[in-house]
C-alpha cells in the first residue's frame, strides 16, 4: 500500500458517515485561492496575454487608449461575436466543430429582416430569426451525427450551401431596415445605457448564463463526457447523438442572436452578414484556451479571447501601424496564446 | 447457505461453426468473490460480456435468485444487480471523480442543474465505502492524474452506486504494478465486506488467489476446474493444474519452468 492511499481504518464498514463525508477530503484546492487558479488556469492564462497585450497597446499610443470611443466602438461589434464564440466552446469539448455559424447568421438574419421589412414588430422577427437558426442548428447537427459525416467538411459544405441560397434569392440585394430605430427592441437591444453599447450587457449575460450551463448543468456535463469518452458516455446511458445534435443546435441558437444584433447595428441587412466572422471567431476559442481534442474547455476563456481577437485590429491601427500588419498581430496573437496554452494545460489520456 | 445472486446453466456460445463456450454453468452466491480463471481465448470475455447482457448465449439457462429469467438483456443484467467494470476502465480520464460517478445519471434538480454539493456528497460516500481515501486527492480531482489502481477505484465506486449486488472486474488488475495492484484489492474487500459479490476475472494466478473465496477455471470453452478456498493449498498448485490443461501429459521441465517464471515475477 503506498503512503497516497491509506486504508481507513478506523471507519466502521458500510456504517453511516455521511454527514462527515465531504469534510475530511484535503487537498491543495482547498485553499479557495489556489483551488480558483487550478481550476481556471486556461481562462486566467487568456486573461494574461489579453492583459500584456493591451499595456503594449498603451506604451505605444497612450492618447488614443485612454479615450472611451475605442472601446465603445469595440463593446458595439464584439457582442456579435460573443454569441458565437460560446456556443462553439460548447462544440469543440463535444470533439466536434462547427463553421456553418456565419451562414446560419445570415439566414437567420435574413428572416429577420424579412420580418420586420413586412411590417411586423421586430420582436417577432427576433422570434423568428432564432426559430431559424434553432432549425438550421437541428439541420446541420443532425447531418453530422445521424449522417456519420466529419463536422469539418461536413459544416463548411453547409457554410457554402447556406451562403450560396442566400445569394441565389437576394441576387447580392441588401436590405435597409430605417424603421428598427424607433422600435422598442432597437431600445432595448441595440442602444446606449450611459453611453455604454447594451449590446454588451446582453452578451455578458448570454456569457455567464453559458458558463453555468457548461460547468454547472447537466447539459454542460454531458457534452465534456461525450468530448472525453464517447464510448464510455455511450455504456453509461448517455444518448450521444442526441448530445452531439445539441450542441449544433445551441450554435444555431447563438448564431441567429448574434446575426440579428449585427443587422440592429447597422440598420442594413447584407447578404453576405456574417461571413467576416468565421476565422476570427474560430481563433477566438481556441485563444481563450479550449483545446481541440475535445472534453474540456472554457466558456469565460472563450469570451476573454473574443475580446483580445477584437482588440487587436482596432489596437494594432491605433497604436500607429498601418492596416498591413493586422493580420500578422492576429497570427502572432494566436501562435503565442496556444504556445502559452500548451505549456499551461496537462493533457490526460 | 448463501442467497444465490446469479446462476447461469450450460451456457453455450456459438460465434458461426466457432465454439466460444460449449456449456458453463458458473453461479456467485452473496458476499463471495469468485475468481475466474483463464488463459486468452478460453471464453472469459465472452461469458462476462453474456452474464452482463451484452451478448446473447446461443443455448443455456439464466436464474437470479433462483429464479429462470427470460429475455436476458443489459437491462434486465442492471436490473438484477450486476455491474459490470469492463477491462478498457471506461472512464473520461480528463473529468473530475464525481463527473465519472455521475456520468450519465447526473444529480439533478430544477430545470437540469446539477447538485453539485450532493453529488460531491454521495461521491465521498461511494468512496469511503471500498476505502478510496487519501489526502492527496478529493473528488474533485481529475481521473487522468489518478494512478491505475486509483482509477479501478472510480470504476468501481461507480459500480457500486445504484444497489450494484454482483460486481464484475474484467482483468482489473492486467497492466497494473504491484502496489496498483494491492489497492484493487483493498477496494475488492471493502465491496466484499459490505455484503456484496464479486467475480474476479484474470489471467494472473497470483492476483486472483490472493483475492478470491472460490475459483473457476475457463479452458477452451469449458469450466475445466472448480474449487473453494479451502480445496486448493496454494497458487502452485493451480498454476500446475493450468500447465497440465495446456500440456497434457506434461513436458519435460515444465513446472520448473512455471516455478522460474513466478519467481521472476
Amino acid at each position: 500500500m503506498s503512503k497516497t492511499m491509506e486504508p481507513d481504518l478506523k471507519s466502521p464498514l458500510g456504517g453511516t458517515h455521511n454527514e462527515a463525508a465531504g469534510k475530511e477530503w484535503r487537498h491543495p484546492s482547498d485553499n479557495l485561492l489556489r483551488g480558483f487558479i487550478l481550476d481556471n488556469r486556461a481562462a486566467l492564462g487568456t486573461l494574461a496575454v489579453f492583459i500584456v497585450m493591451m499595456a503594449l497597446f498603451m506604451i505605444a499610443n497612450p492618447t488614443v487608449f485612454t479615450t472611451w470611443y475605442l472601446y465603445s466602438s469595440v463593446l458595439t461589434t464584439l457582442p456579435v461575436a460573443l454569441f458565437v464564440v460560446v456556443p462553439l466552446v460548447f462544440v469543440v469539448t463535444c470533439g466536434e466543430i462547427d463553421l456553418s455559424f456565419p451562414a446560419t447568421m445570415g439566414f437567420a438574419s435574413w428572416v429577420f429582416a424579412l420580418v420586420v421589412q413586412a411590417g411586423y414588430d421586430p420582436f417577432l422577427g427576433i422570434a423568428a430569426a432564432i426559430a431559424t437558426g434553432t432549425l438550421l442548428g437541428f439541420l446541420v447537427g443532425s447531418l453530422v451525427v445521424y449522417g456519420g459525416l466529419s463536422s469539418l467538411i461536413a459544416t463548411l459544405g453547409m457554410n457554402f450551401l447556406l451562403r450560396g441560397l442566400i445569394q441565389i434569392i437576394n441576387e447580392g440585394r441588401s436590405t435597409a431596415l430605417t424603421g428598427l430605430a424607433d422600435s422598442w427592441a432597437y431600445k432595448i437591444f441595440s442602444s446606449q445605457l450611459y453611453g455604454i453599447p447594451v449590446q454588451i450587457f446582453w452578451a455578458i449575460g448570454f456569457v455567464v448564463l453559458s458558463a453555468l450551463l457548461y460547468n454547472r448543468h447537466r447539459f454542460g456535463a454531458q457534452v465534456k463526457v461525450v468530448g472525453d469518452n464517447p464510448d464510455s458516455a455511450q455504456q453509461m446511458g448517455i444518448d450521444v447523438k442526441r448530445v452531439r445534435v445539441k450542441v449544433f443546435v445551441f450554435v444555431g441558437i447563438g448564431a441567429a442572436i448574434a446575426g440579428t444584433f449585427s443587422v440592429m447595428i447597422n440598420f442594413t441587412w447584407w447578404p453576405t452578414a456574417g461571413d467576416g466572422y468565421l476565422l476570427p471567431v474560430l481563433a477566438s476559442v481556441f485563444v481563450g484556451g479550449t483545446p481541440t481534442w475535445g472534453g474540456i474547455g472554457t466558456v469565460v476563456g472563450g469570451a476573454i479571447g473574443a475580446v483580445t481577437v477584437s482588440f487587436i485590429q482596432t489596437g494594432v491601427v491605433a497604436a500607429g501601424l498601418s492596416g498591413f500588419y493586422v493580420q500578422f498581430f492576429n497570427g502572432l496573437i494566436i501562435i503565442l496564446s496556444l504556445l502559452g496554452h500548451k505549456w499551461n494545460q496537462a493533457r490526460y489520456r | 447457505m448463501a442467497e444465490r445472486i446469479i446462476e447461469l446453466r450450460d451456457i453455450s456460445k456459438s460465434y458461426g461453426q466457432v465454439y466460444a463456450l460449449g456449456g458453463v454453468n458458473l453461479s456467485v452466491d452473496r458476499g463471495e468473490v469468485v475468481g475466474l480463471i483463464g488463459d486468452n481465448g478460453a471464453g472469459k470475455s465472452t461469458l462476462i460480456k453474456i452474464l452482463s447482457g451484452v451478448v446473447k448465449p446461443t443455448s443455456g439457462e439464466i436464474l437470479v435468485r433462483g429464479k429462470p429469467v427470460t429475455g436476458w438483456s443489459a437491462a434486465r443484467s442492471r436490473d438484477a444487480g450486476i455491474e459490470t467494470v469492463f477491462q478498457d476502465r471506461a472512464l473520461a480520464v480528463q473529468q473530475t471523480i464525481v463527473r465519472n460517478i455521475f456520468m450519465g445519471r447526473e444529480l439533478t434538480g430544477w430545470l437540469g442543474w446539477l447538485k453539485v454539493n450532493k453529488e460531491i456528497e454521495e461521491a465521498s460516500r461511494l468512496m469511503r465505502e471500498i476505502g478510496f481515501t487519501s489526502k492527496v486527492f478529493t473528488p474533485h480531482s481529475i481521473v487522468g492524474q489518478l494512478s491505475g489502481g486509483e482509477r479501478q477505484g472510480v470504476a468501481i465506486a461507480r459500480a457500486i452506486y445504484k444497489k450494484a449486488e454482483l460486481i464484475v472486474l474484467d482483468e482489473p488488475t492486467t497492466a497494473l504494478s504491484l502496489t496498483e495492484t494491492a489497492k484493487v484489492f483493498h477496494f475488492v474487500r471493502q465491496v466484499r465486506a459490505s455484503g456484496r459479490s464479486i467475480l474476479f476475472i484474470g489471467h494472473n494466478i497470483h492476483h486472483v488467489f490472493d483475492i478470491a473465496d472460490r475459483f473457476v477455471v475457463l479452458d477452451r470453452g469449458k469450466v475445466a476446474f472448480t474449487a473453494g478456498r479451502s480445496e486448493v493449498k496454494s497458487a502452485e498448485d493451480l498454476i500446475n493444474f493450468m500447465e497440465d490443461l495446456a500440456h497434457p501429459g506434461g513436458l519435460p521441465g515444465l513446472h520448473e519452468a512455471g516455478d522460474a517464471g513466478r519467481a521472476a515475477r
